[in-house]
């Protein structure tokens, strides 16, 4: 059975909103929180928390009267468990049995701004600062024994949360006892660095991994029971008294701006009234079916702005190609490349293409506002929480100090995805009407209408000597921006809603490049940012997609790989391992060929006659410090054109491992996620507007084409601090597939998805 | 506008709406009963699954006027910590959720096809759960969530 949600947490949650949060399906839940007492006060610590900044202990532990311990983490789990590992690691520097740990996550009110989910950060940075502040805390609650009991520090013990003298058990102390329901008022030193970087400094010395009992072990995540039995609210499930019920209504095409509305078209609907500043458009309405209908009712009549935005999608790439580079930059520069082509034997050159991609979470964005004359609060599913007070208080016209944004799990996250939006929507609704609002967007405002993974052409180019060595390779993406839309909706230039209010764009330009440990003398990795197609309110705006731009990249860059050694008459895994580096890199790569039984080969296995072939195929890449290297043994259907991984096997190397189990269903959710991604997902659209609106015109993973056996090596370095496992594996199953197709059928597909109608093209113009 | 009686979860309710108004926004708006997610409005995700009459239907196309005096099953009818489905429990058991916004679609569809086909062989229980949809890709544990709850169901 699973700790239920922390009481601090619901007893804040309920307090600081003014409002109770309802809902049919929990009851008790109330009850419960308000039977909450708050602690007695004690007589060595402080009996008034002070301000959540990051200098002070408070701001990131707390003790119960109970003696519950309290982590107060401003990231968010977005349901791989990341709240049991930071669990683990407070309690293993505190000394606590890891049950009384409760980890809050996401409220800015009570956590510090440690950037929200972002970029697998979670353990890797997330935990550094929680991980200091726990260990801090058991010195400053042991040197508060020491003084009651009369011991000198190094002669006291914890266990459980029980200071104990090592000469003379009974002289001993609990932590409950010393500090339970006070507070710390004790300063830490904090780096000053906002966001994912965020950390702290303090006196006490953290634990050497010789010492760990809870991290490396598999307690059980949180969230089991609350999720399985749905004892507790999503956001979509958020409702607070007099509550209003919207719909943005967003236009069928893109580049229109409102030119005229009729109000009496939604007439006929109870109680359904307009809301509407200057080209954005909403219906709010008491019960959320009378909202659904009224959007659909609601006349608006779009003009055209920015006629045909888009060129036809066949003419995507040719686009990307001939599109004049905004910015370009060379990460990686080593040798001279130039030379080695000259002296070149041979040269090899390959050009990959990937599609834009929507997140198309499993439920379209939501949330719920409050706006009052005495603060505003909103309850979002956004990975950003903290940027997102500042985005609704510049929406809503407010210091950033009066608003407060609450996280709620959400509908699936991967991103910047449409939960950045819909909170800004809300906002404003609630500003607009003077009332609480909860907006949801509909399926195609999840999936037409979100920022979008960027499409991108990649052109890699090797010179090869006559033995087949590699004398230089040169890498080079060019793209619509990662960050044409900010990875937050920190700024409402950012959100559909500022833009449509008239905020002027401000887009970032970004992009990446392969991540890799070859040592090939003479290399050069360049990205080349395109102009976005619309440059506001545009359904292909694009921005931060789980791993941004890895599988695009590495589809290129890990096939590109594949194609050397196929020149250079290799094995591919033992190419890979005569050119990377990094011995942790090939560790992870024999890991993984070792583990999937891999069959060395210099070039595709011999063409079979029937209506199965079959093909293995690797890629290895690196993320942030992680390793991780995938073999996946296909089956591809000649008639239907269809790919089925029916294996996938994944080494992966992130340093110290926190919950084995919880890291292998990570890494289990990366390869569904990764081959969805792989095999189907695709953003389809015409000249001026997306077409992928609902799961048909969208196709994803479905449970048939899921693997049959998902094999997971762990290899575990104690000495190496944590990096990150929400997205490294996903970054090479695109690649891992597109070699084994090549493996089973002699054939390049060097445009992703690999859908079956794609396939079958391939296989019929090989033939 | 119509009152509807039906009977969700053991207990009879009466709700007064729109014939077409579908049944999923009946629970969560009128009833409070917020198992059921809209996913989709479609039929084409399953986050929204019931048992009507022990079929597993998509409430979120499902007319409340054709509920009228039907019983309809959502998941915490279907069972409670203290007193789970084999499904539920082999959810926990395998550690399946991770955002877990779909779990209902796959537990109340599995649900109503195993107590039918209890025999189902992995190909078939991957055919029944054709068209649920999971963004997280946990379809390899869902397919051992379900097969555990076969053994225990058969």
């Amino acid at each position: 059975m699973n700790a239920p949600m922390n009481a601090i947490s619901r007893r804040e949650f309920l307090k600081a909103s003014g409002a109770l949060i309802v809902s049919a399906s929990l009851p008790g839940f109330v009850a419960e929180a308000l039977a909450q007492a708050d602690a007695p006060a004690g007589a060595a610590f402080g009996a008034t928390k002070p301000a959540v900044v990051p200098t002070e202990l408070d701001s990131w532990i707390a003790v119960g009267a109970d003696g519950r311990v309290t982590a107060f983490f401003g990231k968010m789990d977005m349901g791989q468990s990341l709240d049991i590992a930071i669990a683990q690691i407070v309690a293993e520097e505190l000394d606590v049995n890891v049950d009384k740990v409760d980890v809050l996550m996401g409220d800015t009110a009570l956590t510090c701004n440690q950037g929200g989910a972002s970029g697998s950060t979670g353990v890797f940075e997330g935990a550094k600062p929680l991980r200091k502040a726990a260990a801090e805390a058991r010195r400053v609650l042991v040197g508060a024994a020491s003084s009651k009991l009369g011991v000198p520090p190094a002669s006291l013990r914890v266990d459980d949360g029980v200071v104990t003298a090592v000469s003379d058990p009974s002289k001993k102390s609990t932590y409950a006892e010393l500090i339970g329901g006070r507070y710390f008022n004790h300063t830490v030193e904090w780096n000053k660095k906002i966001g994912n970087p965020m950390d702290i400094e303090v006196p006490a010395k953290v634990k050497s991994p010789s010492e760990y009992r809870v991290v490396g072990k598999s307690p059980v995540r949180r969230d089991l029971v609350s999720k399985v039995y749905r004892t507790e609210p999503y956001v979509t499930d958020v409702s607070i008294p007099g509550m209003l019920h919207a719909r943005v209504v967003r236009p069928e095409r893109a580049g229109c701006a409102v030119g005229s509305v009729d109000e009496a078209s939604i007439a006929a609907v109870k109680g359904a009234r307009l809301v509407q500043e200057k080209n954005f458009v909403a219906v709010v309405a008491e019960r959320e079916w009378d909202a659904v209908k009224a959007s659909r009712a609601l006349k608006v009549n779009w003009t055209e702005t920015h006629p045909d935005p888009f060129p036809a999608m066949a003419d995507l790439h040719e686009h990307i190609r001939r599109a004049p580079v905004v910015k370009r930059e060379e990460p990686v520069k080593k040798g001279d490349v130039d030379a080695a082509f000259k002296r070149a034997a041979r040269v090899v050159e390959a050009e990959y293409e990937w599609p834009f991609q929507s997140h198309a979470s499993m439920g379209p964005g939501c949330a719920v506002a409050d706006v009052r004359d005495d603060g505003v609060t909103v309850w979002s599913g956004t990975q950003k929480p903290h940027f997102t007070q500042q985005g609704v208080a510049r929406i809503v016209g407010v210091a950033p100090e009066k608003v407060r944004v609450i996280w709620v799990r959400g509908p699936g996250s991967y991103g910047r995805n449409d939960a950045g939006d819909a909170a800004l929507d809300a906002a404003l609704l609630s500003k607009l009407t003077g009332k609480p609002v909860r907006v949801q967007g509909m399926r195609r405002d999840g999936i037409a209408w979100d920022p979008k993974g960027p499409a991108s052409v990649h052109r890699a180019r090797a010179a090869l000597d006559s033995s087949g060595n590699v004398l230089g390779y040169e890498f080079t993406s060019k793209a619509f921006s990662r960050v044409n839309i900010a990875t937050n909706e920190a700024n409402p230039q950012d959100s559909l809603a500022g833009m449509e209010i008239g905020v002027a764009p401000k887009p970032g330009i970004g992009y990446g490049n392969p991540s890799d440990s070859y040592g090939f003398e003479n290399k050069q990795y360049a990205w080349e940012v395109i102009a976005p197609l619309l440059d506001r309110c545009s359904p292909l705006r694009t921005s931060h997609l789980r791993d941004p731009v890895g599988p695009d990249i590495h589809f290129a860059a890990e096939q590109f790989i594949d194609e050397l050694a196929v020149a250079a008459r290799m094995d591919p895994v033992e190419f890979r391992l005569k050119h990377v580096t990094a011995p942790r890199d090939a560790a992870v790569i024999k890991a993984a060929a070792e583990k999937a039984g891999w069959k060395p080969r210099p070039g595709p296995r011999a063409r079979r006659k029937g209506e199965v072939m079959r093909g293995q195929g690797i890629a290895y890449a690196t993320r942030g410090g992680t390793i991780v290297a995938v073999v996946a043994s296909i089956e591809v259907e000649r008639k239907t054109g269809r790919i089925w991984a029916r294996r996938v096997t994944v080494a992966h190397d992130c340093g110290l491992v926190i919950n084995p189990t919880g890291l292998r269903y990570t890494i289990e959710g990366n390869v569904g996620h990764g081959l969805s991604r792989a095999l189907f997902e695709e953003v389809r659209f015409d000249r001026d507007k997306v077409t992928s609106v609902d799961w048909m015109s969208y196709p994803v993973l479905e449970i048939r084409d899921a693997p049959e056996t998902v094999d997971v090596v762990l290899i575990n370095h104690p000495e190496v601090m944590p990096t990150g496992a929400g997205e490294p594996t996903i970054r090479v199953m695109p690649a891992a597939v597109a070699n084994a197709f090549y493996d089973a059928t002699g054939v390049r597909i060097r445009r992703a998805p690999l859908t079956p109608e794609r396939v079958k093209a391939a296989l019929l113009a090989k033939a | 506008m119509a009152t509807f009686k039906f009977n969700v979860d053991g207990k009879p309710v009466s709700v007064d709406a729109d014939p077409d108004m579908p049944l999923l926004y009946a629970l969560r708006g009128d009833l409070g009963m917020t198992n059921p997610h809209f996913g989709c409005g479609l039929a084409q995700c399953g986050a929204c699954t019931v048992h009507l009459n022990g079929e597993a239907i998509r409430s979120c196309v499902m007319p409340v006027s054709a509920v009228a005096g039907k019983k309809v099953t959502t998941l915490k009818g279907l069972g409670t910590p203290e007193k789970p489905h084999p499904l539920q429990a082999a959810y926990v058991e395998e550690q399946v959720p991770q955002c877990g916004y779909c779990i209902n679609g796959w537990i109340m569809t599995a649900a109503a096809y195993l107590k039918k086909n209890p025999k189902a062989s992995d190909a078939q229980i991957r055919d029944a759960l054709a068209g649920l949809k999971c963004r997280c890709g946990t379809h390899v544990s869902i397919l051992r969530a379900v097969k555990r709850a076969q053994k225990q169901m058969a």
